[in-house]
């Protein structure tokens, strides 16, 4: 098949992965205790990690560029970020929600690449498993821990939940060109498959934590990341993220 | 439930009374849990070190990435420290004289040439 559409769907992944690995590291030192710091820092660096490994398969795979130079170079209407990915950190309770709901959706998704036709990301989906395990046992947890603790803190959950699930929610935002071919040629199972697989996933822990999830009827996802349309946040995102680099991005390292 | 120290370790020292007792709640704090690391199946669990917690659940997440995120580990321990019972510092005088019962040592029982021979005869 045509690698154009597999190329799309590693890049939406990637750069969401990139993305909100850097926001997550923003917490680095600022973390509400130690313990949680240095958790909350390790798997910003694991999705990090997954970025790479996904702009590797590009680079070895798909005649891509050279991932630190695809990383930061790019403008930033090429990148295929979600807007969920972007916003900044505002209080924990948001960036634990934000965990939650994107790991789950990172959990589901690439589950369902562990059947994937395309070798590369099979054996990613495979490599990455334990760590996306990890994920989503520390962001359930804390979202049980937090929403069962006292009254302010659950209002502070729900609040969180009811801001960010249209945005979560555009992080299933299917490809108008390659969508099809993807799922024909069994790359992956398709977004909207996804998106249900996530609800399933999402719904039983919400309930045990006593948090409603709203009415996904009233909730319109936010699109337009996979088209490269963003928000103001990113731009800044991107020119710090690529200060260092972009002093030479000649030098070698 | 109170306590002087926050952290039942200190506690454990006896470190001699320093104004009024602080008196935590339960549930109004975090719990110290004591974590212990196993680096392959079937091996002893090595205590590492402490982490903060309000659970146990909590607990393991954390020591995962405090005492495991780096080289080998197959499965973790949390304990809370409250829950451990030890000897009070002054009491080492009852183990003082281990070190001349020696004959209660196992090392003088030479076993390896017979365990070697046997491996060689399955051979």
């Amino acid at each position: 098949m045509n690698t154009t559409a597999i190329k799309d769907l590693i890049i939406k992944m990637a750069d969401d992965e990139l993305i909100l690995g850097h926001r997550n590291s923003e917490w680095t030192g600022l973390g509400p205790v130690m313990e949680e710091d240095i958790a909350f820092s390790s798997m910003a660096q694991d999705k990090i990690g997954h970025a790479l490994a996904l702009y590797q398969i590009l680079h070895e795979q798909l005649d891509g560029v050279d991932p630190d130079r695809f990383a930061f170079l790019r403008a930033e209407k090429d990148f295929r970020s979600s807007h969920l990915v972007e916003m900044p950190n505002g209080e924990y309770d948001f960036s634990l929600m934000r965990h939650f709901l994107f790991d789950h959706a990172e959990a589901v998704r690439y589950e369902s690449l562990a059947a994937s036709a395309f070798e590369p990301l099979k054996s990613l989906a495979f490599k990455i498993k334990g760590e996306l395990k990890y994920h989503t046992l520390h962001a359930n947890a804390w979202v049980m821990q937090l929403s069962n603790a006292n009254e302010e803190s659950h209002a502070r959950m729900q609040q969180a939940l009811d801001n960010t699930i249209a945005l979560a929610a555009g992080i299933f935002e299917p490809s108008e060109k390659w969508e099809s071919d993807l799922i024909s040629y069994e790359i992956y199972p398709g977004e909207q498959i996804l998106f249900q697989r996530w609800i399933e996933r999402i719904s039983p822990i919400l309930e045990q934590a006593s948090l409603r999830l709203p009415d996904l009827k009233t909730v319109t996802p936010v699109y337009g990341g996979r088209k490269g349309y963003h928000t103001i946040y990113l731009q800044p995102l991107l020119t710090e993220m690529g200060e260092v680099y972009n002093l030479d991005a000649e030098a070698s390292w | 439930m109170s306590n002087d120290s926050l952290d039942p370790r200190v506690n454990r020292l006896k470190l001699g009374v320093a104004g009024e007792a602080i008196r935590v709640e339960e549930g109004e704090n975090w719990n110290i849990y004591e974590v212990f690391h196993q680096e392959k199946r079937g091996a002893h669990h090595e205590h590492v070190g402490c982490v903060h917690a309000p659970n146990q659940e909590l607990a393991l997440i954390f020591a995962k990435e405090q005492f495991a995120r780096r080289k080998k580990c197959v499965n973790l321990w949390v304990v809370k420290s409250a829950d451990i019972l030890a000897f009070d510092v002054e009491d080492e005088d009852m183990f003082a004289n281990n070190a001349d019962k020696n004959y209660r040592d196992a090392s003088g029982f030479k076993v390896m040439e017979k365990i070697n021979k046997y491996k060689q005869s399955k051979k």
